[in-house]
């Protein structure tokens, strides 16, 4: 269907000189990056650097306006159909966790399996049961977001994103919302997925974390990509002057 | 599945904001005894010299009206009369125009021997109202239910077979006649709401100018016209000898306009749930329509909960309109009643009894609103 299938390629996710506006406002500027799968790649920079852009348009929340996006072998196109494709492989963890706050917990994991992959309801459940369980909260099944902690708020929507057994999975800044004993909690969680293998970009400022699990360090800024290396280099001796100055300031405290 | 308990509602959020304020005074104002009477009054009725007036001239007003109108609609009332000189002759309200007209009132001109059928008609109508009103009953069966009430309901008021004489629409009228309108305006005018909110918001650019031109125009003109125009323009445009029915023309045009305004308090709703509940919908995969049906009109309809209900009672009320294209419902009943002679004085009563039932209803659906945002409330709490 797609053009861009190279059937079984190695790399997860590819962008090739990607550029976005916001109206005159450059967000992503000629960005090329590719993700090997299994890889992790954490992205950080000041805000306003497109980073969450770039995420989002991955999956197609946001679309990109000039360059080539292949996500698992399907090119991201004007048509729908590449989106909807895309996202089957794809889950995306947000900021504000976005549980559906009318639903149980239980309710949350299942719907999408239920509807979008056709899964029988009792399989959803077993399958959604067992993500509880792997991020720590069985016994919340059936109680409402509302009445759950942030950081046990955040875990439901990764083991929501996990329900769909995606490939690719997307961190938008995932612990910036929750209050300082929780964030733990939920990069636990998300190390315990790293180890297992999951393709992840993760959009944060979680230093400690992004060393441990990262093989990729972004830093981005004014809409580019500044610097790009593997952990121990990023930390210890990064090229340009910006990320030397963005890091002392973030590790400053 | 169990809800969580209520622990809050807006009302008592609101209670609670105004406790400072009490408590500011309590620590003026000399102890006084906590739950009795003359404690109660001092804090809520003359706790400062304005509300002390206030307080004060209300009770005025109601020593002023009150026993009068007790002494008017009970005392000296006429309860029981054949000949309406009887009410003339006394000073207090005639409520025996009541009992000699509440037929015609309630079922205006549909043929006298049969009345039983409207009347069970309604009452059917309403018992299906009372089961619906359980949540505990919301289940597949009660469209069955709905289906089979509705059917009997138009049974029973047509005729025409088993044994019943058919009964044209033109004879239909007062309450079942405004509790049809009322229904069927409802009940269609709600998806068509839905369906013009979302078009408003629609990315479709012919099905949101569509959908805003629709709504607007609708909106720009009195429910009268829109009334007047089904009634007398839209047979202009039909062929020759194609009618359509008067009683089908009123709903057409209630429909319309109740779906015009309700999409704007559906759009209400739906302006309010946060960008985040689209954007992880879409991220799951779920398409447009699953997106919508199970996730955001679920929340969007609940919030607009007190401006639907709000339309549905206005537009209860404003069936009444359907007067000036010579359909009988309630109010038209009640006034037509005092078209024989020797009643003609007692028009206050008549009113009074439309107006009550009409109240009756209204008061109902207020409450029920109310009941039904409480118990959405429970779960839905956002953190």
């Amino acid at each position: 269907m797609s053009e861009g299938s190279k059937p079984e390629t190695a790399s997860a996710i590819t962008l090739e000189h990607v550029h976005k506006w916001y109206g005159s406002f450059h967000v992503l500027n000629d960005i090329s990056l590719t993700v090997r799968r299994g890889e992790r790649v954490v992205i950080c920079g000041p805000s306003g650097s497109g980073k969450s852009t770039l995420i989002r348009c991955v999956n197609g929340l946001e679309r990109h306006e000039k360059g080539r996006l292949i996500v698992n072998a399907t090119e991201l196109t004007p048509d729908v159909r590449s989106v909807e494709r895309v996202r089957r492989d794809v889950g995306m963890v947000f900021q504000s966790f976005n549980l559906f706050p009318h639903l149980t917990v239980l309710e949350n994991l299942v719907l999408a399996p239920v509807w979008v992959k056709k899964m029988p309801k009792a399989e959803a459940q077993r399958i959604a049961l067992e993500y509880l369980g792997r991020v720590h909260i069985p016994e919340q099944a059936n109680k409402y977001p509302g009445q759950l902690s942030g950081g046990q708020q955040q875990r439901v929507a990764i083991a929501r994103a996990l329900c769909m057994q995606p490939q690719i999975m997307l961190f938008d800044e995932p612990t910036s919302a929750l209050d300082p004993e929780m964030i733990k909690e939920v990069l636990d969680v998300m190390v315990e997925l790293a180890e297992g293998g999951m393709t992840m970009i993760v959009v944060t400022h979680e230093m400690g974390f992004a060393r441990t699990v990262a093989n990729t360090m972004v830093f981005m800024d004014g809409g580019t990509i500044v610097e790009m290396a593997p952990p121990e280099t990023f930390f210890t001796a990064p090229n340009s002057e910006r990320t030397r100055k963005f890091l002392s300031q973030i590790l400053a405290h | 599945m169990s809800q969580p308990p209520v622990t809050q509602t807006p009302d008592e959020i609101f209670a609670r904001e105004e406790e400072p304020v009490d408590g500011l005074h309590k620590e003026e104002a000399p102890p006084r005894a906590r739950g009795s009477v003359l404690g109660w009054m001092q804090a809520n009725l003359f706790s400062s010299i304005p509300n002390t007036l206030v307080t004060i001239a209300c009770a005025a007003l109601l020593v002023i009206t009150v026993p009068p109108l007790i002494q008017w609609a009970f005392v000296e009332a006429v309860w029981s009369a054949a000949d309406p000189a009887q009410c003339r002759a006394a000073e207090g309200a005639c409520w025996a125009l009541i009992e000699q007209k509440h037929r015609f009132i309630l079922f205006g001109l549909y043929p006298f021997d049969e009345h039983w059928r409207p009347l069970l008609a309604v009452a059917l109508f309403v018992i299906a109202i009372a089961v619906s009103c359980f949540p505990g009953f919301w289940r597949p069966w009660l469209a069955v239910l709905w289906v089979c009430t509705l059917g009997i309901c138009a049974l029973l008021m047509w005729g025409g077979i088993l044994g019943l004489t058919f009964v044209e629409t033109e004879r239909w009228g007062g309450l079942p006649l405004t509790l049809i309108l009322a229904a069927v305006g409802i009940v269609c005018a709600f998806p068509i709401s839905i369906v013009l909110a979302l078009g408003r918001r629609s990315e479709m650019p012919a099905v949101r100018a569509l959908s805003v031109g629709f709504i607007e125009l609708i909106r720009g003109v009195p429910l009268i016209s829109v009334l007047f125009m089904a009634s007398v323009m839209v047979p202009l445009f039909l062929p020759e000898g194609v009618t359509v029915n008067k009683l089908l023309r009123a709903l057409i045009g209630i429909v319309l306009f109740t779906a015009a305004y309700l999409a704007e308090a559906v759009r209400g709703g739906l302006q309010s749930i946060p960008r985040g509940q689209f954007e992880a919908a879409d991220a799951l995969g779920l398409s447009y329509w699953q997106k919508t049906v199970l996730i955001i009109l679920p929340q969007a309809l609940k919030i607009a909960i007190p401006p639907i209900v709000n339309q549905f009672i206005s537009m209860f009320k404003d069936t009444s309109l359907v007067i000036i294209i010579g359909l009988f419902d309630l109010l038209t009943t009640a006034k037509t009643a005092l078209t024989d002679p020797p009643w003609r004085p007692f028009y206050v009563e008549s009113y009074l009894f439309a107006g009550l039932i009409y109240w009756a209803f209204s008061f109902f659906m207020s409450r029920y609103s109310l009941f039904l945002e409480r118990r959405l409330e429970a779960g839905a709490k956002r953190a």
